[in-house]
């Protein structure tokens, strides 16, 4: 951001600089260090999508069509393609969770940057959503057993409000990082003309921050849509596909992966892969469009 | 993160118009509502967890009184539920994963902002968002039938080479398994460095350029105005970096679950060996468990939230006030 005049600055002054002698080789060596770590990172995550790509692959593509259109084998032992269920059940959960998520959290958003600013309340808020971020989703999982399954039963809406509760406080902090780039002269020009504060918000300032929002709920999606540990306790273990979230038992990738994933024969195994790849490709989806999305918008505002 | 003039400046006049305006509509006030029920979602949500938590868990606490934290034996069919060595499993595995996750982190983040040219910082910072969305569930896949069936052969290459040396021998000891507490521990630190990454990347952003420039011009090399100047002005932000890193850490689940071995009651710091955690017990027994296990699981769940809570809420103050700080600099 800030840092090109610097690296200016710090290029024209190495220039000016006698080159060799320990410090600089240190200097250098560190560096070099530095660098080194970004590829211990990479390294490791190369070979997992590359695991996942290669054993994966094998399943999605050769049984292309009947990987999304044959249930799950009601035989976890069995060989062969199937995780419509698991497909629909990502898909349902996911979309619900994001229903009730993200008008929740842009509202608490809007609270923060239009209203509560610098209130003590707001500060509160604002505090108490960052540590909600880490708040761990097993934990949120066994919350909504206690409060919704126990009276409801195993559905997908359970998992679904699992999910929710992780991603509001993402979802609250990207929309409060874009609603306070809205320019404040935006709000005034609309205050001039007598508008009131509700109609400033909702016409002025939540449509030039919508780009980035939507970015936000994007990559928040991503993360609930990997999610695995609330689930377990909340939509119980279908093999079936089933559409409904209010009614009987669900399943979604993540789910199928970790079950699979301890059987030890190559049928179920080579599923979990499948379900990994699927997965991967669904999450980078929405990364790629969030990604796609912010960049459009930053060349609009230059 | 410094862009709050320009909305201070729009809360004075949105004061102002508010007075011209009176009141407001109906509408208005409505909306109002529901913006500030938005806001108080947060705080319900946190308090209804805390209490759901603690009523649920009564029954396994007062069954098995202070004993559930020290207890190292956990029996259902003894009715002992004791959670000490998943405790120890959480923090053991969470300490290896920041050994390794910590330097390599900050190294990066140091790396793209201090040294990396503007096009390679665009795209180390777009491969580490990468990692941070590969799920966690696809990550233990991996750990778990690729990365621990190659490591028996290290594992018993360390435990053979340093057998009897005073610290690595107890720490690289007998009986090595190709899942145990350094392979989780190995995954965890793939988790947790992304967002050790982004954080330290914001807060060593905040250093004056004003100061670093004066570093160099007093010819200081590069590392050494990292060193004179940036790592100073960040040292409170970096730990705050970590202790979130900590936080996710311990509540990772399932990575864990499928990496660390799933063995009962195992204190050690011998690493090459299987242990459990919390989060990963608390989803392999969750299946077939009576009344009383469930509350000792959600008892346990509440040990997690409660730790988590504490590293979170300090981590938080830590890095806000260090954002703070910077910014009254700025």
């Amino acid at each position: 951001m800030s840092n090109s005049p610097g690296t200016v600055a710090s290029l024209t002054a190495a220039d000016l600089r006698p080159r060799g002698g320990w410090r600089f080789v240190k200097s250098r060596l560190m560096s070099v260090l530095m660098g080194a770590a970004f590829l211990i990172v990479v390294i490791p995550i190369v070979f997992v999508l590359g695991s996942v790509i290669q054993k994966g692959a094998g399943i999605v593509v050769r049984d292309f069509p009947a990987w999304f259109t044959t249930e799950i084998p009601a035989r976890s032992r069995a060989v062969g393609p199937g995780m419509k269920g698991a497909i629909i059940g990502t898909l349902i959960i996911t979309a619900a969770a994001s229903a009730v998520a993200i008008p929740l959290g842009i509202l608490a958003a809007i609270y923060l940057n239009e209203y509560g600013r610098t209130s003590p309340f707001a500060r509160m808020v604002r505090f108490l959503a960052n540590v909600m971020t880490g708040v761990p989703s097993i934990v949120m999982g066994l919350f909504i057993y206690i409060v919704f399954t126990i009276s409801f039963g195993l559905a997908g809406i359970g998992g679904a409000l699992a999910l929710a509760a992780l991603m509001l406080p993402i979802v609250i902090r990207s929309c409060e990082e874009m609603l306070r780039l809205v320019p404040g002269h935006l709000r005034e020009a609309s205050y001039a003309l007598g508008t009131t504060k509700s109609r400033t918000v909702l016409t002025v300032v939540l449509p030039s921050a919508a780009p980035g929002i939507v970015s936000g709920c994007l990559l928040a999606i991503a993360r609930a849509a990997g999610e695995t540990a609330p689930l377990l306790f909340t939509i119980g273990a279908a093999k079936i596909a089933n559409w409904s979230l209010f009614e009987g038992e669900n399943t979604t990738l993540s789910r199928q992966i970790f079950v699979n994933a301890f059987e030890v024969l190559p049928g179920p195994q080579e599923r979990a892969w499948g379900a990994a790849l699927t997965l991967m490709a669904m999450t980078f989806l929405f990364t790629v469009v969030a990604r796609v999305v912010t960049a459009r918008q930053r060349k609009k505002q230059r | 993160m410094t862009l709050t003039t320009p909305s201070d400046q729009s809360d004075a006049t949105s004061r102002l118009a508010a007075g011209l305006r009176g009141s407001g509509g109906t509408a208005d006030r409505v909306f109002r509502w529901m913006v500030y029920a938005g806001g108080s979602l947060v705080l319900i949500v946190l308090a209804l967890i805390t209490a759901t938590m603690v009523t649920r868990s009564t029954d396994a606490l007062q069954h098995m009184g202070w004993r559930f934290f020290t207890e190292t034996r956990w029996s259902p069919p003894n009715q002992v539920y004791g959670i000490a060595a998943f405790i120890w499993g959480t923090v053991y595995t969470s300490v290896i994963a920041l050994v390794i996750a910590v330097p390599v982190s900050i190294g990066i983040a140091l790396f793209i902002t201090q040294i990396a040219p503007s096009w390679l910082r665009t795209v180390m910072v777009y491969v580490i968002d990468l990692v941070a969305v590969v799920p966690s569930v696809v990550i233990g896949l991996w750990g778990f039938l690729v990365f621990s069936r190659h490591l028996d052969g290290l594992y018993g290459w360390l435990s053979r080479t340093f057998d009897g040396w005073p610290i690595l021998g107890s720490l690289f000891g007998a009986n090595p398994q190709g899942r145990a507490f350094l392979t989780a521990g190995v995954v965890l630190a793939l988790m947790i460095t992304p967002i050790v990454v982004s954080i330290s990347r914001e807060v060593i952003d905040t250093t004056p350029q004003s100061e670093k420039e004066a570093a160099l011009a007093l010819g200081a090399t590069r590392w050494e105005m990292i060193r004179g100047s940036v790592i100073p002005h960040s040292k409170g932000g970096l730990v705050g970096a970590v202790m979130l890193g900590l936080g996710r850490a311990m509540g990772e689940t399932i990575a864990v679950a499928l990496t660390i071995g799933s063995a009962l009651g195992v204190v050690t710091l011998n690493m090459l060996t299987s242990g459990n955690s919390m989060p990963a017990m608390i989803t392999s027994e969750w299946g077939e468990a009576d009344d009383l296990k469930k509350s000792a699981l959600i008892a346990m769940a509440m040990t997690l939230f409660v730790l988590t809570i504490i590293v979170n809420v300090i981590a938080t103050a830590v890095v806000q006030r260090s954002q703070a700080k910077s910014r009254g600099a700025a």
